[in-house]
């Protein structure tokens, strides 16, 4: 995640981020990772720009035209047509606009909630944590992609609504996460220092412990990032994510799906898409992990 | 979701998570010296409150959803006023939703999950039908991700660094990121349609017929002694298995990869070495032995989350089971068979993490020592 760098930058001198880049860069995977990620970023923000077609402009005259190494390829569309004649390239580079959007929001959206329940249940204990982990402890009792389905299917089928579901299914792991550091924080000299010079609890809890706990934090959220745009995808999928005619990845892959032996290309070339975010960003979240959590790391 | 989902959330959480838990617990009575039955008694104590939140979610999530649990009973015939109102007092939807609750906790225990709107079946019976398709699933891919993950994260992790290494987990990595509903297209795309080598939907051919025995269809028709059958029936759990398996045999070789990484670090395998003996000996029995500890914990973390990768994997591959069942009674507004069906899964992802915690307790010898 491009835009996790400056956030580590600030919590730790200079120093601190030439050592992070050093770790990172280290990892050949990880920069490759990044570096897809950031041509994705481009795609998405200048979508309208590159994309040769309007994403639901439908060419009738070329329907299920095969991408252009094909002989029956039309010059007109790079990776072919789908079955009401709409370039497939442009609405794919429309989709990723969606597929990273989904991922941001629903990062933050967890991030926030996971983290505000976290830092209270590991900070005061008590009943409070006891509440509020037994409510993550429910969530988390579900299997995420069913619990996703039915709180769609109770707010009603579209992308915004898929995203609150995601969202809500992922923060327990955030929640869990920053207690456990919370409460390894909490009992530190710093932490009794700057209570004895007169922190309040919102102090100590967000401006003291807080950052002291966003190693594994970011690389959770790396995490969830490719882990939303996976369930999106999927519920777009299984018809309760983004409607038709939206080019999200999983959508275009439901509607695909009666012509997967006849126009194979209409099902492969948005799977791949998912397939080679999603695996940026992981690529991104191992070297991450590497960096900057060495109790984390991988190898 | 992907189940899961449920994947790579619980990457972190396999760290910090069981292993740790347990042990903080363990630290937390330092006088008391629990034992295995101290322990698990608190540990299904805890359990207590998160089955009737469960339940009060199940419950609540279908007394939200958009639409009339009678007018969807009743289909597009539609009903009368009068008829509509017998009908709420026979189902109980007239009472306080309190009382509602109590009265669907109360049939519960005793082991009544209702009456499916669509079918008319009681959801008990049919979820007892359908489970056995999916738990056939579930192992098979299971099998599939433990006889290759674990092998290739041990060689990965003996040659570190070589190609051997970085090709296994590339391809780990690939797989973790699969979204495996398009990875079975792909599959039915090639073995299916171009090679003709696999059917592409169910459970058996349509030509062969038997009745449940066991409800595991390799057993059945193993125990029919119907060859063509077996085969058959193979033929269709093979690509479903392949998909449902890829994320946790992506998950468990990079787990096996780094428990070994770490084990072979350690002073006894050092010791073990400069003794002299043999590398394989060093890595089978030593090694491996204390490597496998977490990775069991992992096995039995994606088992539960298995049943949220079959929604997809039995969508796609037209597999009768209860994956499949739920999705079709969700769109269908079979309100008895979510509410139920939630509640269910939910107990059985419980009940295999509550045996997955004890499982480690009993063979962590560090644990158990302490």
């Amino acid at each position: 995640m491009a835009t996790t760098t400056p956030t580590v930058g600030t919590t730790k001198p200079v120093s601190g981020l030439r050592e992070f880049w050093f770790y990172f860069s280290v990892n050949r995977g990880a920069v490759i990772g990044l570096t897809v990620f950031t041509i994705l970023l481009f795609v998405a923000i200048f979508a309208p720009l590159i994309a040769p077609h309007l994403p639901d402009a439908q060419y009738r005259d070329a329907l299920l035209k095969p991408p252009i190494w094909d002989a029956n390829s039309d010059p007109r569309f790079i990776l072919g047509t789908d079955p009401v004649g709409r370039d497939i390239l442009s609405r794919l580079i429309h989709g990723a606009r969606y597929s990273l959007f989904i991922g941001f929001f629903v990062v933050i959206g967890a991030l926030v909630v996971g983290v505000l329940l976290g830092v209270l249940a590991g900070y005061f204990r008590g009943w409070v944590d006891a509440l509020i982990m037994r409510i993550m402890d429910i969530i988390l009792a579900f299997p995420p992609l069913l619990l996703a389905l039915v709180l769609v299917a109770i707010l009603g089928p579209g992308l915004f609504n898929a995203m609150i579901a995601i969202a809500l299914v992922l923060q327990p792991h955030f929640a869990r996460l920053v207690r456990a550091a919370v409460m390894a924080e909490k009992n530190r000299e710093y932490v009794t220092a700057a209570k004895l010079s007169g922190a309040g609890h919102f102090r100590l809890m967000l401006i003291t412990i807080l950052p002291n706990c966003l190693g594994p934090l970011i690389v959770q959220a790396t995490l969830s990032f490719s882990n939303a745009i996976l369930e999106a995808a999927a519920l777009g999928f299984l018809g309760m994510g983004a409607q038709p005619p939206t080019p999200e990845w999983g959508t275009m892959l439901a509607s695909a799906r009666e012509f997967i032996l006849k126009a194979p290309w209409v099902v492969t070339f948005p799977g791949l898409a998912i397939l080679i975010t999603v695996l940026a960003i992981n690529l991104i979240g191992d070297g991450l992990r590497d960096a900057l959590d060495p109790k984390l790391k991988r190898s | 979701m992907q189940a899961d989902n449920g994947r790579l959330k619980d990457q972190p959480k396999q760290e910090t998570g069981l292993s740790q838990l347990a042990a903080q617990r363990w630290a937390g009575t330092p006088r008391a010296r629990p034992n295995m039955l101290n322990y698990i008694l608190r540990r299904v104590a805890l359990l207590v409150p998160t089955i009737i939140g469960i339940s009060i979610c199940a419950f609540a999530f279908v007394r939200v959803l958009p639409g009339d649990p009678i007018l969807a009973m009743a289909g597009q015939h539609g009903v009368t006023p009068e008829r509509y109102e017998i009908l709420r007092e026979q189902f109980g939807y007239n009472l306080p939703i309190w009382q509602q609750y109590f009265n669907y906790l109360w049939s519960v225990m005793q082991g009544d999950f209702g009456i499916s709107l669509a079918t008319k079946r009681p959801v008990l019976t049919e979820f007892m039908t359908l489970f056995p398709a999916t738990i056939e699933l579930a192992l098979s891919a299971m099998f599939l991700a433990v006889i290759i993950g674990i092998p290739a994260g041990i060689f990965a992790a003996v040659k570190r660094g070589s190609w051997f290494d970085q090709f296994t987990m590339g391809v780990a990595l690939t797989g973790y990121s699969m979204p495996i509903f398009w990875w079975g297209l792909l599959l039915i795309i090639f073995f299916s349609g171009y090679l003709g080598w696999t059917p592409v939907s169910g459970r058996i051919a349509l030509t062969f017929f038997l009745r449940p025995i066991t409800g595991f269809m390799l057993i059945d028709t193993l125990l029919y002694g119907n060859w063509p059958a077996f085969v058959s029936a193979l033929r269709h759990l093979i690509l479903p298995a392949i998909v449902l398996g890829t994320i946790p045999l992506a998950v468990i070789a990079r787990q096996t990869r780094s428990a070994m990484l770490e084990v072979l670090g350690e002073d006894y395998v050092r010791t073990a070495k400069a003794k002299g003996m043999s590398p394989n000996r060093v890595v089978n029995v030593h090694a491996l032995r204390n490597a496998l500890i977490p990775v069991v914990t992992t096995i039995g973390l994606q088992v539960g989350l298995l049943l949220g990768g079959a929604i997809l994997t039995e969508t796609i591959f037209t597999w009768p089971g209860i994956g499949k069942w739920m999705i079709d009674s969700i769109s269908k507004r079979d309100y008895v068979v979510v509410q139920s069906g939630l509640l269910i899964i939910a107990l059985i992802v419980m009940a295999v993490n509550l045996i997955v915690d004890l499982l480690y307790a009993l063979i962590n010898p560090r644990i158990r020592v302490q």
